[in-house]
Order: structure tokens, then sequence, then C-alpha cells
């Protein structure tokens, strides 16, 4: 196996070249072009259309009788734009909505495809041998002249999309902009339709047509979450497209008799979980870790804020455990985390089991119970609640109000200086 | 100055229907240049229709509107448009300025490339709306009211004389409200003509010189002293029509055409 594998990423064998570096444009041009079908909120149309280009391929076969990638291109694109329209005039003709509508081309389409698939292998030709990888894809299946006619073609798509790139984030963004601008709206989407096609006929060489939208669109949907900008998400949807072509080839080498669609659908999923879990911001780690972080947020805030009332209500300056817990009822391991960390920090000090607050313990803590005050009196005067209904709302919100939420509150309610409780509410002067 | 001459929009016999169903029935009236106009009227009286179909987004079943005595692909230049703010997903990865910059486009120019000029009107645009230090935050992590005031610094770098808002109050803040309203006095002391969707009676009157009180047909288009008459107003909010409802009903459903051809054969005399 490691035999193998080193052979392969050598690249010594010009065919392993030709075929890796083909299938790698293919699976780049299909993650760019997918970029906007993602964007659109077309990934479905994808998927029906990628289904729909079979028969397109099958008649081209019957037809021509060689398989020739020109005009199973031309199959294919006719049998894709056919299966677009058809989508586009149910949906304008008829009392049928967009998600029956695909649904009824994708099954029908490969349906008939599937039913020509058969009767050519019933004919028995010979050279019909290798159709079936139209299914689920076979990356080293393909001839070298199949390889250098796709990957021009990939080429070409990703030139068209970098030469377009404006007027199509345009139209992806604001259709109805674009439109009043008087550019030619309808002309933009005939060729983003047209590159989608193009970029489905291509990417099924590896792929097959049962599992062609994940390569168009799952680069795309794992790239989105790493970057706000248009231009980087589509260089690693690109990237990840390129990954997942070069193990379609990897394993069409070395497994010839496997098909190599579900290995890439498999290397991209990898891909879109990841992004899923790991995206900065958006993923399910930062937010997990958020969440996380506002507790600790919420116990420190809350052991700050005892400490201060009970300075308030006259306390010593030092306070045992036990005067804190007959205070507030704290969980004692959340206790004692929130204040070790409160002494890590410089808010507290300790001595035989005695604590005080610091001067910036002082602060943060007459910070919380101004906040919680002032929401109350916020609560009170602008959402006419009544006192015995407050305090709980206040308990959460002291946590999240911002300092400029605070200078709007204290601009707005004309610094009140008591609460509805009438407690004093403490500024710092 | 003629009458002609002092026309922004003329719309002439506008007949627009909505999944068949006609929403605005042979509208019919003139507006002036250099003012602020509502348009105004109940909800689903057709006020995005009409400001669709003066836009070219939809196709009337009868009639035509003329921009500054042409038709609309004459004058595109001159015209902008603001969408209603819900109309786009602002989760798209883009940030404020590639949005404004999006003003900057003009139609037979699809391969533009954007130019310094572009950036300093569009720098500009966003100055005007105070949006300036926000140019390279995401749009997906701005307020509604933040939102829409990119969207009208995207129309001001379009740098037209006629400006056409969907609803461009709807979802903002006091604050935002109070500036987006200087900047359209500052444009109408400009000379700009602006004319707006606005569902919102109590402020129509205070915010607007000119109104076309809307609902599905015209009740009333004039200055706004003329139009704000108890009569009319009720007129335009009293209900529907029931008989024209039905018409339209059965318009939609028993596939009528709504004009018979050799009606349209005569629209451009």
């Amino acid at each position: 196996m490691l035999e193998t594998a080193f052979e392969f990423f050598s690249f010594t064998e010009p065919n392993v070249r030709t075929v890796t570096l083909g299938t790698v444009l293919l699976g780049i041009g299909a993650a760019v072009v997918g970029s906007f079908t993602y964007l659109r909120k077309r990934a479905l149309v994808g998927d029906a259309v990628s289904h729909a280009i079979l028969p397109g391929v099958a008649l081209a076969f019957m037809i021509t009788g060689e398989r020739e990638p020109l005009y199973l291109l031309v199959g294919a694109l006719l049998a894709g734009w056919i299966s677009l329209l058809s989508i586009d005039g149910i949906v304008n003709y008829s009392k049928l909505k967009t998600d029956t509508a695909i649904a009824l081309i994708l099954s029908v389409f490969f349906g008939f495809g599937i039913l020509l698939l058969t009767a050519i292998q019933q004919q028995g030709t010979g050279t019909q041998a290798g159709l079936d990888s139209f299914l689920f894809g076979k990356a080293a299946g393909m001839t070298t002249k199949e390889v250098h006619f796709f990957g021009w073609v990939s080429a070409a798509l990703i030139g068209i999309v970098v030469l377009f790139f404006n007027v199509f984030r345009l139209v992806s963004f604001n259709r109805e902009f674009a439109i009043s601008l008087g550019l030619p709206v309808r002309f933009i989407e005939f060729i983003m339709a047209t590159i989608t096609v193009l970029a489905i006929t291509t990417g099924i060489q590896a792929v097959g047509v049962v599992l062609m939208a994940a390569l168009l669109i799952t680069p795309a949907a794992a790239a989105r979450p790493f970057t706000n900008r248009l231009e980087w998400m589509i260089v690693i949807a690109a990237a990840i497209g390129a990954v997942g072509g070069l193990v379609g080839s990897f394993v069409s080498y070395t497994h010839p008799q496997m098909p190599t669609g579900p290995w890439i659908v498999v290397v991209l999923s990898v891909f879109a979980v990841g992004s899923l879990l790991f995206a900065p911001n958006r993923g399910v780690v930062a937010s997990i870790r958020r969440r996380y972080q506002n507790q600790r947020k919420i116990r420190t805030e809350n052991l700050l804020k005892a400490f201060y009332q009970l300075y308030e209500s006259g306390a010593t300056s030092a306070i045992t455990k036990e005067t804190l817990q007959a205070h507030r009822n704290f969980q004692s391991r959340e206790r004692a985390k929130g204040l070790k960390e409160l002494l890590q920090r410089g808010c507290l000090t300790k001595e035989s089991h005695q604590y005080a607050l610091t001067e910036k313990g002082l602060e943060e803590g007459k910070r919380i119970v101004r906040l919680h005050r002032l929401w109350e009196v916020y609560l009170t005067e602008r959402m006419r609640m009544q006192a015995d209904h407050i305090h709980p709302q206040a308990e959460t919100m002291e946590h999240i109000i911002t300092p400029e939420i605070e200078a709007q509150l204290i601009k707005e309610l004309n610094t009140p200086q008591k609460d509805p409780h009438n407690s004093d509410i403490p500024y710092t002067q | 100055m003629s009458e002609q001459e002092n026309t922004s929009i003329e719309v002439h016999n506008l007949t627009v229907s909505y999944h068949r169903k006609p929403v605005l029935w042979d509208i019919d009236f003139q507006l002036p240049k250099g003012k602020l106009i509502g348009i105004v009227g109940p909800n689903g009286s057709g006020k995005t229709t009409m400001l669709k179909t003066i836009m070219g987004l939809m196709k009337p079943d009868s009639g035509y509107v003329d921009i500054f005595g042409q038709p609309l692909d004459k004058v595109r230049e001159r015209v902008s448009y603001v969408p209603q703010r819900e109309s786009v997903d602002w989760d798209f990865p883009a940030d404020v300025m590639d949005v404004v910059l999006m003003g900057r486009y003009r139609k037979d120019n699809i391969f533009k490339r954007i130019s310094k000029e572009d950036k300093k009107i569009a720098t500009e645009a966003l100055q005007r709306v105070n949006m300036l230090e926000f140019a390279h935050r995401q749009i997906s992590q701005l307020s509604g009211g933040q939102q829409q005031r990119v969207f009208i610094a995207r129309s001001l770098a379009q740098q037209a004389d006629l400006y056409l808002m969907d609803e461009p109050f709807v979802g903002v803040d006091a604050a935002t409200e109070e500036s987006i309203l200087r900047l359209l006095s500052d444009m109408r002391e400009n000379g700009k003509t602006v004319i707006i969707v606005h569902h919102d009676l109590q402020t129509a009157y205070e915010y607007f010189d000119h109104i076309v009180l809307l609902n599905t047909r015209l009740v009333a288009c004039g200055p706004k002293e003329k139009v704000f008459t108890k009569e009319l107003l009720q007129e335009a909010y009293g209900g529907k029509l029931t008989v024209l409802s039905k018409i339209g009903d059965l318009i939609a459903k028993e596939v009528f055409p709504v004009r018979e051809p050799e009606y349209k054969e005569d629209k451009k005399l």
C-alpha cells in the first residue's frame, strides 16, 4: 500500500501525471463554479441537473456510437439546459412549487437516463465499456484525450468566473438591483447556468452523476465559514475541490475496480464536517467555547456582586466562605472555581480563609450592581413591569449589558439615583 | 417652465398583474421634478408593484411609464433604485464597500473594473450616510438601520437625478430615520427628485411634498395639502372595492386577458 502511494505521489508515470492533473482541475472548476451555485441557493437545482444530464450523455453515445468527449459534452449540455428550463417552466406555468419541480425533473430525467444506459449495455457494442462509470465516476477510466479535453474545459470555466466575477457577485447578491442598472441580467444568468452545466459535465468524469452535487456544493459550503470575503471563499473552495480531485485519482490508480465518486465525496465531507466543527465564530467548537466563557463570566460576576452587597449592608472588609454562602446560595464547586479565578485576576485578596475585595474588585462589583439596578429602573419605567417581576430578568441582563448600552441607559433614564426597591444605584465618581 | 419640462415621471394607463391578478388598475399620473414624493396606501395596495413597474422589474399589461420624457432604457443612468432591505440575503460574503461600489456599474459594461474614481465616489457616499467607519465591516454584522444606510449610500454612488426607494424607513431606529430625512432634503435642495414607497400615514404628511395615494387604483395624486383630505384618505383606507377585487379574481381564475389585443396597439399614441 505504502509502496503504491509512493509510486503514485512521485508522479513518475506520465499517465498518472496527466490523470491527476486533469482530475484536480475538474475539482477546482466544479468548486469555483459551485461557489456561485451555493450563494444563489441553487444547490438542489445543481443536484437535479447533475442527474438530468445522464440521458444526454447516453443519447449522445447512442447516436454517434462512440465515446467522444465533445459529443458527450454537447449531449450533456443540451440535457442540462432542458432540465433547467423545465424546472423554471413548471414553476412559472403550473401550480407546483419549486421543490416539487426539482424532485420531478431529477427523477424523470435520471430514470430515463438509466433506461437508455441499460439499452446500450444490452446492445453490447463493446465500446460502451466505461459508460456505467458515469454513474459513480472513474477518474482513471478517462482516456488521455478526455483528460486533456475536460482539463481545458475546467480551465476555461475558471477563466470565465474570473472575467465575470464582479457581475456574478452583483447578480447573486441583488438581482433586482442589477436589472435596475440595465445590466443584461438574463444573459449573465444564462452564462452562470451554462458554466454550471459544463462544470457538472466535466466533474462527472471523476465523481459520476449521482454524487456530482457534492463536488459542486460541498467545497463552497465548507469554505464559507472560514472567510467573509467572496474571493477567499472561492480560493478555499478551489483548494478543497483540488484535494477531492487528487484523492479521486489516487484511489482510482490504486484500486482500479473501485468507483472514485464515493471516495471523493467522503473526503469532501470530512472538510465540510471539519468546517462545521472548527470554523472560527460560526463553528460548533467556537460556540461551545463562547458558552463556557459566558458561564465563567456569570460565575465571577455573581460572586463580585455578592461581595459588594455584603459591603453595602455594612459587613467588615473581610468575608468568609460561610458569610458569602449565607448571603447567596452558591454551588460549592462553582464558588470555589469563581473565587480562585478572582484571586488570580487580582479582584480579591485572601488571608486565612477571609476574603476581601481589592480596589479593582470593588469597582467591578459596583458595576454589576449598578447594571442590575439600572435595568430594574428601565423595566419599571419603560416596560411598565411590576416591582415584584423585575428582579429575575435583571439577574441575567446585568451580565449582558455592554458599556455602550449602559451609557445609553443612564442617559435615557436621566442618571437615576434609586432603583424601584429603593436601593442606591452606585456610580463611579 | 412648461409642464412637460417639469415632469420627472409620467405614468400612463398602467395596469399591472401579479400572478395574473391585476393589482394596479389604469393608473395615470404625472410627478414633478425636485420634490420629495411619497407613494402611500394601505397594505397590499400595489405600492411596491408601482415602483417595480416604473423600474422595469415588472411588465405591465397595459400602459407605459416615461421618465424625463423618455423610456427608462434611455435614461437609466439618471435613475437609481433602492429595493426593500429584506429583499437580499445579508449573510452574503461581502463588506460595506463592496455593496456601495455596486452602484458604480453601468449597463453594457459587464467587465467593469473598479477605478480609483469609483472608490472616491463610494467613500463620499458612505460619508454622507455616516457609515464611513463601517466601510470594511461585514454586511452580516450590520443593524437594520445600518443596512438601510448602506443601500442608500449605494444609491448615492450612482449619482442619479431620480431616486426610487422602497420602504427606506422600515426597521430603522429614530436616529437613522432623522439622518435619512436630512439627507433626503439635502438631495431635494440639489434638485434631485426622490420617490419613496411609505406605508406609515402618520409620518407621510410630515416627510413629503407631494403624495400619490394608492389603493389598487389611483385615489389621488398632488401636493400633500390637496391629497390629505379626510374624504380622500377614507377612500384609500376604507377597504378595497369589493366588485373590483372580485373581477380581479375572476380574471386570474378564468385566464381572461386583462386587455384585449386591439387596445394595446394604440397605447403609444
